[in-house]
């Protein structure tokens, strides 16, 4: 058997031993998964951002500009200590505020304004079905941005309006819900076809 | 000071990229794409390797203690493993790096997804009461999602699958756009907030 097979069912074989309980071959395995993802990460990142992105471009294509952010990831170095922690707050500062600029037209845009216009295009249709959809979408928008809306009491039209929006988020609640499952039984049956087939050749 | 120079330069790089999103001049989409790719990516490179070193930093501290020790080395040498396996043969297909990755990683996290079925499937068996209405609904509607695609559907006919489809892309799919909406708004905010120096929770504690 293929010795890449055999480290592969003996690791699955030791995270499905927590369905027994926590016990010491899942701790072993878990704390591999943990330095190995670490590990692999730490290499990709170094060889596609580090080298790629920063230390080719500025050492051996002289792009000085790249300094800026290079002294900035430095600083992040600062938090191992008290007296230079406060050096960490500007690469931060770098991070959260270019964010926050990039984010406001973006959620607007994307987030906001097109989902509005996605909703108000769905009511238009040629057969009964196609409206009545579109019009179950934007009562249902609505309901739930009322739901989510504090700024008055929920009390009257509002009251009702927040009550319907509720319906709507189980009706979301359930669905993902069952998608959800239904993607973690299949991984399940997955890891178990190779167990039972792979690894084991219990089955073809 | 310590305090009043990250604020500056927060709210300077907020503005700037505020601005620079609007314009359409080759610089200025350069600069834009120059900020939110190359700085983002080298900073966050940066902030990993300080978890690393944090990750590290931590379990050498807890070799001491006897009964974790073993789960250290592991996790350690799994840790130390991998860039030193880059370093010798490389990260090419068929290098030892990404046969550890392929043959340790990959089912170790897939059956960790896994492992997680029993623990929604117990959960969901003890929260799914139809106690009230919109318990009800919840049930109903988690029931038909994961019907949708077995057997039992397939039974019934095309206009059961079509019925599971349409709660998918409808009335669930409004709620979504409500909360996704809401998230945009909030965020909106948020991000006004930090720029205008009014949220400074990010800055933290003096320590």
């Amino acid at each position: 058997m293929d010795p890449g097979t055999i480290v592969a069912g003996i690791l699955t074989i030791a995270i499905l031993s927590f369905l027994y309980g926590d016990n010491p071959v899942y701790k072993m395995a878990e704390t591999l998964l943990v330095g190995v993802s670490m590990g692999y990460v730490l290499v990709i990142t170094w060889t596609n951002t580090l080298m790629a992105v920063l230390f080719k471009p500025l050492f051996l294509e002289s792009q000085f500009w790249l300094v800026i952010p290079f002294i900035f990831g430095l600083f992040m170095f600062g938090r191992f200590h008290k007296s230079t922690s406060f050096l960490s707050r500007y690469s931060m500062a770098v991070l959260i505020g270019s964010g926050a600029g990039v984010a406001i037209p973006a959620m607007l845009g994307a987030r906001t304004l097109r989902q509005m216009t996605a909703t108000v295009e769905m009511v238009q249709g040629d057969s009964f079905l196609t409206i009545f959809s579109g019009l179950v979408v934007v009562v249902g928008l609505f309901s739930t941005l009322s739901y989510f809306y504090f700024s008055r009491e929920h009390e009257g039209i509002m009251g009702r309006s927040a009550k319907v929006g509720t319906y709507f988020l189980m009706i979301f609640f359930g669905t993902t819900f069952g998608y959800t499952v239904m993607s973690r039984v299949s991984t399940f049956i997955g890891r178990m076809d190779f167990l039972l087939s792979d690894f084991l050749h219990l089955t073809n | 000071m310590a305090r009043l120079f990250p604020q500056i330069i927060c709210g300077f790089f907020g503005v700037v990229l505020f601005v620079l999103y609007f314009l359409k001049a080759p610089s200025a989409k350069s600069l834009y794409l120059t900020i939110t790719s190359d700085y983002w990516q080298i900073i966050f490179a940066f902030a990993l390797l300080v978890g690393v070193a944090s990750f590290i930093r931590v379990n050498i501290k807890k070799l001491s203690i006897l009964s974790e020790s073993p789960y250290v080395i592991t996790g350690l040498l799994g840790l130390f493993a991998m860039p030193v396996m880059a370093l010798v043969w490389g990260i090419k297909g068929d290098s030892p790096f990404m046969w550890v990755f392929e043959n340790v990683q990959v089912p170790l996290q897939a059956t960790v997804f896994a492992l997680l079925a029993f623990f929604v499937a117990s959960a969901s068996l003890r929260g799914f009461k139809a106690r009230s209405l919109p318990a009800t609904i919840l049930l109903i509607s988690a029931l038909i999602a994961l019907l949708s695609r077995s057997d039992i559907f397939g039974w019934l006919g095309n206009s059961a699958l079509e019925f599971s489809e349409w709660i998918r892309s409808y009335p669930s799919m409004s709620a979504r756009r409500g909360i996704l909406i809401g998230i945009g708004l909030g965020s909106v905010t948020t991000s006004l907030r930090i720029i205008l120096g009014i949220e400074r929770t990010w800055l933290g504690k003096d320590r």
